[in-house]
């Protein structure tokens, strides 16, 4: 498929380019900076006093929440533009079939307006 | 080897070596990580077999949303490396028993199993015929499939329900901003104007 990789070349330079780039500062510090570790310098500075517990602790499971509130809606816009690209041909029907679903995800949006779950406290 | 084999080999290649990787590095936030690479060379395939239109979901949908959640269900954990190790041994005979039934379930599943004569047929381009691929979903998903499509939605408004329903817990006593409240006040309302006596409080 010689045509699609036509299309898809500025994609693959960009690619090349970015790791290129990527790899040579990483390349670069390993082989050029000074590197003399030391226990005090590695460990986690805190402000004076001895660090109280590492950084991994549990998350607030409201982020959990935020992140699925995002995904749903986030598969719902996935859904919108195939319908946008096809609006032309599928017509009416179409168009009321994109709406129900809507006025459905809408529902639940308004539901979780309501509960707080968008506020934060 | 033409160009689109190459990189058929260097997708594949680089998937599966990350898909091992995903279950042996130690750190599960590496997992992770190593699961959004498999992502995005799942999409390098599905750009090699033509549907461009599945290779930018997967990136925006997996990449963008699902490897979030992931990453906030192992921040969650709080996982303790040495804790996990310890059990290793003692799971060791049903992990492997388990496996080695899978392995044979799938031997015998593929041992008998050849390709249909349609199947070069399936195989073809999805949308022939100057149709882009976008497009070639729009036109049947909507209309044709548009049962599925609202039982779709349906389930993306179960999820959402759901979600809130498990985890939402308010915590009494905290004070919120209404902003309403606030820009219908005036000095009317909110100035009280006291007589005091000379020597006494409110």
């Amino acid at each position: 498929m010689p045509e699609l990789f036509r299309d898809y070349l500025p994609v693959v330079i960009f690619m090349a380019v970015a790791g290129a780039i990527a790899l040579a500062l990483m390349a670069s510090a390993i082989i050029i900076a000074v590197r003399k570790p030391d226990p005090e310098k590695l460990s986690a500075y805190e402000c004076g006093f001895k660090a109280f517990d590492d950084a991994r602790m549990k998350f607030d499971v409201r982020f959990y929440l935020v992140s699925i509130l995002f995904i749903i809606f986030d598969l719902e816009v996935a859904f919108l533009f195939p319908w946008a690209v096809s609006l032309g041909e599928i017509g009416i029907y179409g168009f009321w079939s994109m709406m129900i679903f809507l006025v459905v995800l809408t529902i639940g949006f308004i539901y979780e307006w309501r509960k707080g779950a968008l506020e934060w406290d | 080897m033409t160009v689109a084999s190459l990189f058929f080999y260097l997708f594949s290649v680089v998937a599966c070596a990350a898909a091992v990787m995903v279950i042996s590095s130690r750190n599960p936030v590496h997992s992770v990580l190593f699961l959004i690479l498999v992502f995005f060379n799942a999409a390098g395939l599905f750009i090699l077999a033509g549907a461009e239109f599945l290779a930018l979901i997967l990136v925006v949908v997996y990449v963008g949303a699902v490897a979030v959640l992931f990453l906030f269900v192992v921040m969650m954990l709080d996982v303790d490396f040495t804790e996990l190790r310890r059990g290793m041994l003692s799971y060791l005979p049903i992990g492997g028993a388990i496996g080695l039934i899978l392995l044979v379930e799938l031997i015998l599943v593929l041992g008998t199993w050849n390709f249909s004569s349609e199947a070069g047929k399936i195989a073809e381009p999805i949308a022939p015929g100057g149709v882009t691929n976008t497009e070639a979903l729009g036109l049947i998903l909507y209309t044709k499939y548009f049962f599925y499509f609202q039982v779709a939605g349906l389930v993306l408004l179960v999820a959402m329900i759901g979600a809130i329903v498990l985890t939402l817990r308010h915590k009494a006593g905290v004070k919120r901003q209404n902003i309403a409240d606030q820009v219908a006040r005036n000095p009317a309302t909110a100035i009280e104007v006291r007589q005091v006596k000379p020597g006494q409080g409110i």
